[in-house]
């Protein structure tokens, strides 16, 4: 037995690439590979970010000055519809999960597939024609009623409502299937000798969202069914005409759309786990903390969605109950980002590309989760609640936070998907610019909020101007970082060095077969190893990366011997 | 640029750097907690930012140097940073219920003011039956509002008083506050509510009074002008009217111009004709979706009436309709949202009984209007209104607040 039994890397042609081992249209359109499912989710996703994204330059653009400048008030409320709208239920939901979650599930398990490839498969054209019904519904002729469809205006206002609604009901079914997936993936296919705590942290994440989003998804479904019913034939739930009650639908909404901060957030906390401890060379610290918190984070994240409503007019006792909630589940969160700290201790820290993007979302997540405690209290909340220090909190989260973790993750597994390099200088450029140009953008917008300013407005008071347009600058900064980082991956595609199996040193599975990944990923189950141990691990130099070397091989073999050997299986 | 204007902002009076005026007695709580928060927000956020960097830099990669892969573990130290944390937001939590306790619980001397909120005003009705579209308050006094909303949600907020409650349409929610400092301040509506949400922006739609000139204002905004022109603008300018529909002549806001259209024939949205006479106001005001105008159908949002005006009331609409058909002097002097004391002079239709001090209810919520944030404070003590509001001085010096 020599290494090569267990780096099947090695041993495989390179017509087996998943990317080219069968070629033209039909073959990505009816692929059944977790992995194309994965890209063509990537593409889809980062495309409905980039609309998303410009949408939200717009409504910066437009708020430089208090009074017009070239958008009406109702173009801009749709505007700012139709940039939430989307980066909630077309980019961020199923940005970590079913991009990089589809490609890495079954890798990191040493599995060939998910248990049900064709589910997959339909989950993706579901969140497609999701997302052609949502985008015409809304591009057509303009929905202005918030990613929320707050009741009694969205079933009042003329306006795609149904459509759009109609539209969420399908994304909620694609993102239900991916989660029903992974968790039958993750119980079931897990390699012989990979108990649970031996899982890569990244799974824990992933079956944590999986949980929430088979759970609380049906009843966004319900939600949006119910709100249809109202608009359509008046039953008689949520519009007081028809005596009904507002804030039910706020509490149907936020049931949902509270557990879904989390579906955004756990899968950026898990890519940060593995990202922090390979950047590191060093073994995660605290693995079953960060392994707990996630699952602590899932059941307490559908304990709190009053938080959304504490002006809502809800009664007090109940208030104060969910103000108490609220605050349990930041002690979890608290827990992870120390422990990420305490990983670095003693490592080999390489601040590459990958590992400042994770350190920028430490960075950014802390400002995001420590902003969270003004907005649980309830006293400081009745006077920011619905003020642009809200808006600044939940982008610290979800921009800071997920989309900046989700940076690092595609930059972290590039090579892995791509086989290709990518050039580490303008990566780090990038991740720079992107992290001015964030804090330029949002760090202004706490104050605004302490100062009063309500979100959601076209026109504001000018006292506010400056804090403004810093934000607005700040917001194109933002985007030419980001738009950098995206110059940085296209061009490694054509020009990039090619990428090694184990560029980064990693010791869970996916780095154990080749970059990019053979169609079948391991032509023998991997032999299943600590995910965080990294003495087995030798430098062969950049143009072979690391190589796993089991302890009990310890008269490892050369690289260019193995390379010189054929497999033995 | 951005810098430069940076310490104007500071320097503004009442002011802080994180907040608006204090104007009420949630403010001092509020914003000592708020402050709190923020610095153990610090301490911890300093923490983790200089441990990280720490980190980054003694154990980086760099020849010659090469770190223990192998894992640590530190029981004692994970239930520490466990259990401080949690027990400092036990604490944060029982401080924002201590609060909360105090904005939730009116005391039981209230003046009771009614609120309705609509799309996309405000209107207060105070004991004595005045009807405003801004909020006039005494200072050191308990207020409670009684909020209702005629369509879809609001939320009224008040900066300076730090405190928000959202208004919600089949309900009636209330909010109380004590105003302890006299001023003129902001109000908003805080929960997104359609095409002119932001224009629920009140600029000084909240004035906080001595008890005399809280007992003068209210007199005089019981009283409406007697001539039906000027009857007319004080129920346009304080029913929600002006928000959707303007008096320039063919300005579309959300709703058609009221100006220029009286005695013409149109054409409704079921391609009917109909004359613009005072059937058509009248059932346009009381049944607004029944004869929509051709290419208005889509945007009628506008609530019934029905029940609400009295008939001179009605009449009273009507005549200011008519009057600003072909009358560019009263368009001139109405559509800033503002009359001013010469302009209603010039008119005639308010000077006429100027003297017996009633009509002064028609100039003055003209002078109050929403839109008129940049009238110079000088120029509001000027009008008729000062003489028998002897505090008026006091609101406009400490307006600067804002």
């Amino acid at each position: 037995m020599s290494a090569v039994a267990t780096s099947p890397s090695y041993s495989q042609p390179d017509s087996d690439n998943f990317l080219v081992n069968s070629r033209g249209f039909l073959s990505w359109a009816l692929t059944l590979d977790h992995k194309r499912i994965g890209l063509m989710y990537l593409v889809g996703v980062m495309s409905a970010f980039g609309l998303a994204g410009i949408l939200a330059l717009v409504l910066r653009a437009e708020l430089m000055t208090p009074t017009k400048m070239f958008l009406s008030n109702q173009q801009y409320n749709q505007v700012f519809t139709l940039h939430g709208a989307i980066m909630v239920f077309l980019f961020i939901i199923p940005s970590v999960p079913a991009a990089l979650g589809n490609f890495l599930v079954p890798i990191m398990l040493g599995a060939k597939d998910v248990a049900f490839p064709r589910l997959n498969l339909c989950s993706f054209y579901l969140w497609v024609v999701g997302a052609i019904f949502f985008l015409t519904a809304m591009l057509a002729t303009g929905l202005d009623t918030g990613w929320t469809f707050y009741t009694p205006y969205s079933t009042t206002t003329q306006g795609p409502v149904v459509a759009a609604t109609l539209g969420v009901f399908v994304l909620g079914f694609s993102s239900i299937f991916t989660g029903l997936n992974f968790i039958v993936t993750i119980n079931t296919m897990r390699p012989p000798g990979m108990s649970w705590f031996k899982m890569p942290l990244f799974l824990w994440a992933t079956y944590a969202t999986s949980i929430i989003q088979v759970l609380a998804t049906p009843v966004l479904g319900i939600t949006v069914l119910l709100l249809a019913a109202e608009r359509v034939l008046h039953i008689g739930i949520f519009d007081p005409a028809y005596n009904g009650d507002p804030v039910t639908y706020q509490h149907f909404f936020w049931f949902y759309s509270h557990p879904a901060v989390y579906i955004m957030i756990l899968p950026g906390m898990g890519i940060i786990s593995e990202l922090m401890s390979v950047h590191s060379h060093k073994s995660i610290f605290g693995y079953r903390f960060i392994a707990y918190s996630s699952i602590a984070i899932a059941l307490f994240g559908f304990l709190v969605w009053g938080h959304h409503m504490f002006t809502a007019g809800m009664a007090n006792v109940t208030t104060i109950i969910f103000s108490a909630l609220t605050f349990s589940v930041s002690i979890p969160s608290a827990i992870k980002v120390f422990n990420w700290l305490a990983t670095m201790y003693q490592g080999t820290v390489k601040l590459n590309t990958v590992m400042l993007y994770a350190l920028s979302f430490i960075f950014l997540f802390t400002i995001g989760g420590l902003t969270g405690l003004w907005l649980g209290a309830l006293s400081t909340d009745r006077m920011l609640h619905d003020t642009y220090f809200v808006v600044a909190h939940f982008h610290y989260v979800m921009v800071g936070g997920t989309l900046v973790g989700f940076l690092g993750g595609i930059f972290h597994w590039w090579p892995k998907m791509t086989g290709k390099m990518f050039n580490e200088t303008w990566g780090k450029i990038s991740c720079l610019i992107v992290f001015v140009g964030f804090n330029l953008t949002f760090l202004p917008q706490f104050v605004m909020g302490s100062r009063g300013m309500p979100r959601r407005y076209a026109r504001y008071v000018e006292d506010f101007q400056e804090l403004h347009q810093m934000s607005s600058v700040g917001a194109f900064v933002l985007g030419i970082g980001l738009f950098i980082a995206l110059g940085v991956l296209l061009h490694s595609l054509f020009r990039g060095r090619k990428a090694p199996p184990n560029p980064w040193g990693g010791a869970t599975l996916e780095w154990q077969c080749a970059s990019p990944p053979p169609y079948y990923n391991f032509k023998t189950p991997p032999r299943v190893n600590e995910p965080y141990d990294y003495t087995p691990l030798h430098f062969r130099g950049d143009d072979k990366g690391w190589e796993y070397v089991h302890p009990t091989e310890s008269d490892a073999p050369r690289v260019d011997e193995v390379e010189s050997k054929p497999a033995t299986n | 640029m951005l810098a430069s204007n940076f310490p104007a902002l500071l320097a503004d009076k009442n002011t802080t750097f994180f907040f608006p005026p204090r104007a009420s007695t949630f403010a001092e709580e509020t914003d000592a907690f708020f402050l709190y928060i923020l610095w153990i927000s610090l301490f911890f956020f300093a923490l983790i930012v200089i441990a990280m960097v720490y980190f980054a830099i003694k154990f980086r990669a760099r020849p010659g140097y090469q770190g223990d892969s192998r894992p640590l573990h530190n029981n004692a130290l994970e239930i520490t940073w466990t259990v401080i944390p949690t027990l400092i937001v036990i604490w944060i939590f029982a401080r924002g219920v201590y609060g909360y306790i105090d904005m939730v619980t009116p005391p039981t001397d209230t003046i009771d003011i009614n609120v309705t909120a609509r799309k996309w005003d405000w209107s207060f009705q105070y004991p004595n039956g005045a009807i405003a579209d801004t909020l006039h308050v005494p200072v050191d006094k308990n207020i409670r509002l009684l909020m209702r909303s005629e369509d879809v949600l609001h939320s009224f907020y008040v900066p300076a008083f730090r405190a928000k409650q959202d208004v919600v349409p089949g309900r009636v929610t209330t909010y109380w506050v004590r105003p302890i400092l006299r001023g003129e301040y902001d109000l908003f509506c805080a929960e997104y509510c359609g095409d002119q949400h932001s224009e629920m922006i009140k600029r000084k739609g909240v004035v906080v009074h001595d008890q005399a000139g809280y007992e003068a204002w209210l007199a005089k905004a019981a009283q409406p002008p007697r001539n039906p022109v000027a009857h007319g603008y004080w129920l346009y300018s304080r029913l929600g009217c002006k928000s959707c529909h303007a008096v320039e002549p063919g300005k579309r806001v959300v709703g058609p111009s009221l100006a220029g259209t009286f005695g013409e024939t149109l054409k409704t949205a079921d391609g009917e004709s109909v004359v613009f006479d005072e059937n058509y106001v009248r059932e346009s005001v009381l049944e607004p979706q029944r004869k929509a105008r051709e290419g208005y159908q889509n945007a009628s949002q506008m609530p019934s009436f029905q029940g609400k005006l009295k008939n001179e009331e009605l009449d009273a609409i009507i005549a200011f309709l008519k009057a600003l058909k072909d009358n560019p002097a009263l368009i001139d002097a109405v559509k800033d949202g503002d009359l001013t004391e010469d302009e209603a002079k010039a008119l005639g239709y308010w000077t006429e009984e100027s003297d017996a001090g009633e009509s002064d209810g028609g100039a003055a919520p003209a002078e109050d209007g929403a839109a008129a944030p940049d009238e110079p404070s000088d120029a509001a003590s000027a009008t008729e209104s000062t003489p028998p509001d002897g505090s008026e001085n006091g609101p406009t010096e400490t307006a600067t607040a804002n």
